[in-house]
């Protein structure tokens, strides 16, 4: 018995989000709504979503702003509660472990890097405070040489001084911040971390070094990652598998050789075009048409239609599933049809 | 072609009561009409910071304290307030990285644009609006003359961009900053605004001084480039040069941090430590602390630009007399 359920939990990804939805009711003041009678506007920021992440590895979400990767971040880490569907970490349902006021042991094991450090911070708090805050909140470590000495060792783990301790943010760069902030993730030995968009602010030097101090740190603790960017070469640089987000919904999900050697969706096709060719190997930007739609009024059909160059009837009417093509996985109906050159 | 713009040692320092702080230290450079001159480095490197002293709109206090600036053959930077004020829009152009803030929020677009164009040029009211209808769809807005009836809010991201680029162009400037004016775009938008402003470039004969930090942005657009490092310019050149062949360390290290898009998926090049804050450059070369191939002289002399093949560079490896 105990046998067997070792190997189903050797077997089974760490992470699982089974049709995971996000709707927000868009404020209208009072009055309006009043006179125009009508229903409050909603946004399905996430739409029915299910992906999966082994252990040790790297889901990357990329998209435009407004596709609803970050709200897949905030659902995850129970920031949010889902609409629909949920999420099973190892095996159990996550949502009971963010239930308020319970420490719950499966919440120490997923925790959450944010995009900006400059806010994510607490400007008044020392570092020694900020990275030993999920320790003592919790209650999982306490006596404060015990937690000093956990403290000196998490700040070395990211490249810090010891002494760094007893600063208070504004005395670091940037990068330093990041660190501080990832020190902090790793302050109860999550074995999950969410990334939303954790280089996004940096200069790409010091993006170069917290990307390299990430893949370290996943191949010494074996960490897996939810990473979230915009940014496609760091996507190619970190992920193992890729998902591209498209108004709320995942339209391909492919391993990354896959993704960037043979794109299927028209959209990952555009996404990867629209990218600046920085070797100037002599390859152009491909002019992009149009832009995102309006989430509150998405089109009908595939959410892609009015960008897309294969768009047909049928692509206006009817909205694609995620089917396996060649490999990957792809909501295009002219990926399936074998209409795309 | 004689150079439109020319910006000679310039200097400029912040004062407070503790003293001064230097953060433009020696710039200089020059651009030539219908050239777009790219400026690449990390935030505080003083890139947006020489922007701004070239249009005149320096925060409160920081001060030119050396150099000049020639526009045309003529000396801007000594030139009293009003007359900057009639050379800025009417002659240099700004556009700004954040689209909703350089737009006033409580004015349709019709309005701001005709604002501008009768502030600078002598144009009735009838023929301003005709104009500025011709403007907003040169910059690929759709069914411009509905637009100009509507606020900066009900625009998205791109559209204000293309408006702030609109209103940039209005008086038909011969120079424009543009101080990362994609950079709170998303990428597919990117790619449209900065193939608008090529566009432009090159038609119109306009210079373009483009701030960035995307090496991309400057690669597929700039003709030449200039890296910056703690206040200084430490290498310009050629783009395809710069890039291809980076003389300065700097450069180098800069160029191998970007995750590439092609080939084996290996470590990043990582650059130590940080660009140092005002006040604390070290002595030497500003990068000396970061550089693997520094020795004895970078500590203690700083190196000015020297010549590398088309670009110059400011790093002791290519000093000419070097021995050994």
């Amino acid at each position: 018995m105990s046998a067997l359920k070792a190997a189903s939990i050797e077997t089974s990804p760490l992470v699982e989000v089974r049709n995971l939805s996000k709707t927000f009711v868009v404020p209208v003041p009072f009055l309006e709504r009043m006179i125009e009678r009508r229903p409050l506007p909603l946004v399905r920021a996430v739409d029915d979503i299910s992906f999966a992440i082994e252990r040790g590895q790297t889901l990357a979400l990329v998209g435009e702003s407004g596709c609803g990767k970050s709200t897949v971040a905030r659902l995850l880490v129970g920031l949010l509660n889902p609409t629909a569907g949920g999420v099973l970490f190892d095996g159990q349902d996550l949502s009971s472990a963010f239930a308020p006021g319970r420490a719950s042991p499966q919440r120490k094991r997923v925790q959450m890097i944010f995009q900006d450090p400059y806010a994510s911070l607490n400007p008044r708090w020392r570092v020694a405070d900020i990275v030993g805050e999920p320790l003592v909140e919790q209650g999982w470590l306490s006596g404060r040489l015990a937690l000093r000495e956990r403290v000196a060792e998490l700040l070395a783990l990211v490249g810090l001084a010891a002494e760094d301790a007893g600063k208070l943010p504004h005395q670091f760069s940037g990068g330093q911040r990041q660190r501080i902030s990832i020190a902090r993730a790793l302050a109860t030995n999550p074995e999950f971390l969410v990334c939303d968009e954790p280089t996004s602010a940096l200069d790409v030097s010091v993006q170069a070094q917290v990307l390299n101090l990430m893949q370290d740190l996943q191949r010494s603790r074996g960490l897996t990652y939810l990473f979230i960017s915009h940014n496609l070469a760091v996507v190619r640089q970190i992920s193992d598998q890729v998902g591209v987000m498209y108004l709320g919904r995942i339209v391909e999900m492919a391993e990354r050789n896959a993704l960037f050697s043979r794109p299927k969706h028209p959209y990952t096709r555009m996404l990867l075009d629209a990218i600046p060719d920085v070797t100037m190997s002599g390859r152009l930007r491909q002019p992009v048409l149009g832009e995102v739609p309006n989430p509150l009024q998405p089109p009908a059909g595939c959410g892609f239609h009015p960008r897309c160059p294969h768009a047909n009837a049928r692509c206006r009417i009817e909205r694609p599933m995620l089917k396996s093509i060649e490999g990957t996985l792809a909501a295009c109906h002219a990926a399936e049809e074998g209409r795309l050159p | 072609m004689s150079p439109l713009l020319e910006v000679d040692r310039l200097c400029v320092d912040l004062g407070s009561r503790h003293g001064s702080l230097r953060l433009l230290d020696d710039v200089s450079f020059a651009i030539a009409p219908g050239e777009m001159l790219g400026f690449v480095g990390e935030s505080g490197a003083g890139k947006s910071l020489t922007g701004s002293a070239v249009i005149g709109l320096l925060e409160p206090h920081c001060h030119m304290t050396g150099g000049r600036i020639v526009y045309d053959g003529r000396r801007i930077d000594d030139l009293p307030d009003d007359e900057v004020r009639r050379l800025r829009g009417r002659q240099i152009g700004a556009i700004f990285q954040d689209p909703l803030t350089s737009l006033n929020p409580l004015y349709t677009i019709g309005h701001q644009l005709v604002e501008t164009m009768r502030t600078h040029l002598a144009l009735t009211e009838a023929e301003a609006i005709s104009r500025a209808v011709d403007l907003l769809e040169e910059t690929g807005i759709q069914g411009a003359a509905q637009r100009l009836r509507q606020y900066p809010h009900q625009l998205s991201g791109g559209m204000r961009q293309r408006v702030v680029i609109a209103l940039a162009l209005a008086a038909e400037p011969r120079l424009v900053i543009a101080d990362e004016p994609t950079t709170a775009l998303d990428v597919s938008v990117q790619a449209q605004v900065m193939a608008l402003l090529r566009r432009l470039c090159r038609d119109r004969g306009m210079a373009v001084m483009l701030v960035t930090h995307d090496m991309g942005v400057i690669a597929e657009s700039c003709d030449r480039v200039a890296v910056m490092y703690a206040g200084r310019i430490v290498e310009i050149g050629p783009v395809r040069d710069v890039i291809q062949a980076p003389a300065h360390p700097y450069t180098a290290g800069l160029m191998g941090s970007i995750p590439p898009m092609t080939g084996e998926r290996g470590r990043l090049v990582q650059i130590d430590g940080s660009m140092p804050r005002p006040g604390l450059i070290p002595s030497g070369c500003a990068f000396h602390p970061r550089c693997s191939q520094g020795w004895d002289r970078c500590r203690i002399e700083r190196p000015d630009l020297m010549a590398v093949g088309a670009s110059r560079s400011a790093c002791w490896l290519h000093d000419p007399r070097r021995t050994g």
